[in-house]
């Protein structure tokens, strides 16, 4: 009597009741289901939903890890308790059992948290509404956890998932129906309402806040800190980090974004897996490459001088751009959401490219919001139908010309 | 109600629920977006609408035959134009502040589509008395909605109601503060309220389906 047999009763003693699509979705998670179709012809295809969406999780693991590693780093090298690694990606200093666990105590509550109440929403929605579970947060539960600074505290955390799978989800119907991006959405609502920790050289290192407050106390500490690359360019500010080491992202930043490196690997896997989209990915960069080469060229012509408020991140070498910053993350796992990106092809160039050149664009002339990936993301989501419509118009009119001139 | 027809209290009745003016019609949202980040300038707003669509109502109503039809807009117009500017007045002589912070939407009741709405299509066909009555009740609807939408934005967005410290204080860390509650600065932008509204839209049609139309 295992488990699955188990399940297998409860589930068949609520079926049809109100309950039956809770336990049905527990049962089908974790195993695959007994029955199989009748009738009529199906295609067979092992990539279901439950299946595309554990492929993307698993890309994603190694920067959760990372992420993990990083926020420890992060922590004792603002204290001044270890010195900043010197050896490559592979640095014994870096990857210490200490450093790990500061951040898995972090960050374990963030997983807990999103899926906790992400789920227990989808969940009450598919009773309500009497439809089967739907896996459409699976991925937007890992998301949000890489996504957000290491230090949120997990009220606001519950808070903006609820808000986002409720309101950027569900109304619209549930999973496959959303306009916008739901993870993004999560992390746009935290960004707005409680802009002081989303933002500011505080919040990315653990500690950091609670050593202020505890300062502001009275006690005899000395205050630490870690701002972002893009924080301090939009301050004019030199960065101070080595091009590697923004690469392999021993630098301060939202959990899982800050490692380039990891998230090409998880690029290459959603790739050769083709569940990710290759076109919006290269579009994306292409897009970013040219809005920083522009803005290189403005710098270089002399039209912006070091006077002006929009130098130091205008003058940031086009390339940088890429690395730095949640760019590389934003394009791979959140702009390809299958849902929410253009569905043609052609669309898929159009909008990816829109979506770098937008983000590198709100970066440079919003020093309020350094981070435009976000909001350049969801912007697209909100015109990829646009796209797709005249993508599907210009081809229809191609078509019909041909049509045309053969009966003609 | 004693006082009230039947027919007469459904004119009231109605906009307040079924067929209200913000979330059935969804006519008057931008001022429902502008100026609900607080309960006073809501309740305030509130007011000079029912004024305005009160006696505006019953004015057009007074001349509706009268009016040739050609020129009734800017009939309407100089009638609700007229009425505006009293409330701006009076808002400008007796809170002074308060008609800062409504600052232009006091003058935009103008192109209020409720007011113009119910003198289009009520008071150009009814009598003064039902016009009164029509008015009072249109005005009621939007202005619920709004005090419900300036409750919640203030109440969240800045934590306090009607400028009182409901939640505590937030620079002295007392109350629901000393626990690490925040306030909630997205609530007091103008898309949280599109939401709000959104969100009363969807409660209003889940309880009583007959309001969702089919497509």
């Amino acid at each position: 009597m295992g488990l699955k047999s188990n399940l297998h009763k409860l589930k068949m003693k609520y079926k049809g009741t109100k309950m039956a699509p809770a336990f049905n979705a527990i049962h089908t998670f974790l195993y695959l289901p007994n029955e199989t179709t009748h009738g009529g012809t199906h295609i067979k295809a092992a990539d279901d939903l439950k299946r595309t969406m554990n492929t993307v999780i698993m890309a994603m693991v190694p920067c959760l890890l990372f992420g993990m590693f990083n926020a420890g780093y992060q922590h004792y090298i603002a204290l001044g308790e270890i010195q900043a690694v010197t050896g490559g990606f592979l640095s014994a200093e870096f990857w210490t059992l200490d450093n790990f666990l500061v951040g898995f105590w972090k960050i374990l509550p963030l997983v807990i948290v999103s899926y906790g109440v992400g789920l227990a929403i989808e969940f009450l929605f598919a009773v309500i509404k009497k439809h089967e579970v739907e896996e459409g947060y699976l991925v937007t539960g890992m998301l949000v956890p890489l996504i957000v600074p290491v230090d949120i505290p997990l009220w606001m955390l519950a808070v903006a998932v609820a808000f986002g799978v409720v309101i950027g989800k569900e109304v619209f119907g549930g999973t496959g129906m959303n306009i916008l991006n739901p993870a993004l959405t999560i992390r746009a609502f935290l960004f707005f309402a409680y802009p002081t920790w989303m933002s500011g050289d505080k919040v990315w290192v653990h500690g950091a806040v609670e050593r202020d407050q505890a300062i502001a106390a009275g006690e005899s500490l000395d205050a630490i800190s870690g701002e972002t690359i893009l924080g301090s360019l939009a301050q004019g500010k030199e960065a101070g980090y080595e091009v590697m080491d923004m690469f392999f992202g021993f630098i301060p930043g939202s959990v899982g974004e800050t490692s380039t490196l990891l998230i090409l690997l998880g690029a290459l896997f959603l790739i050769f897996s083709k569940i990710g989209s290759w076109r919006i990915m290269m579009s994306s960069a292409i897009g970013a490459i040219a809005m920083g080469l522009i803005f290189n060229g403005v710098v270089d012509s002399g039209w912006i001088t070091e006077s002006s408020k929009f130098y130091g991140l205008m003058s940031t070498t086009w390339w940088h751009h890429l690395i730095i910053g949640g760019f590389a993350f934003g394009t791979v796992f959140m702009a390809t959401d299958p849902v929410t990106a253009s569905q043609t092809n052609k669309g898929k160039w159009i909008y990816g490219f829109l979506v770098g050149f937008i983000s590198i664009l709100i970066r440079v002339f919003n020093p309020a919001y350094p981070e435009g990936v976000m909001l350049a993301i969801l912007l697209m989501n909100v015109f990829a139908p646009t796209i797709d419509h005249y993508v599907v118009q210009g081809n229809v009119k191609k078509r019909m010309k041909r049509l045309k001139v053969k009966t003609a | 109600m004693g006082l009230l027809s039947k027919k007469d209290s459904k004119l009231i009745l109605d906009p307040l629920a079924d067929n209200n003016p913000i979330t059935i019609q969804v006519l008057g949202i931008c001022s429902a977006l502008a100026i609900t980040a607080e309960l006073k300038a809501s309740i305030v707003m509130s007011i000079s609408v029912l004024f305005v669509l009160g006696v505006g109502n019953v004015v057009i109503s007074l001349l509706r035959n009268i009016i040739p039809s050609k020129i009734r807009i800017i009939v309407q117009l100089i009638v609700v134009a007229a009425l505006v500017i009293i409330v701006d007045q009076v808002l400008k002589a007796f809170a002074y502040e308060l008609s800062k912070t409504l600052s232009v939407f006091v003058g935009l009741i103008i192109t209020n589509c409720i007011i113009m709405g119910r003198f289009e299509a009520f008071a150009l066909g009814n009598g003064p008395w039902r016009s009164f009555l029509d008015g009072i009740g249109n005005a009621a609807g939007y202005g619920v909605i709004l005090i419900i939408v300036g409750f919640f934005r203030e109440l969240l967005g800045s934590g306090t109601l009607l400028g009182f410290k409901v939640l505590g204080d937030p620079i002295e860390k007392t109350g629901l503060y000393s626990l690490g509650y925040e306030n909630n600065g997205f609530m007091l932008l103008s898309p949280m309220a599109l939401i709000v509204v959104g969100i009363i839209i969807w409660v209003q049609r889940s309880r009583n389906k007959a309001l969702i139309e089919d497509h």
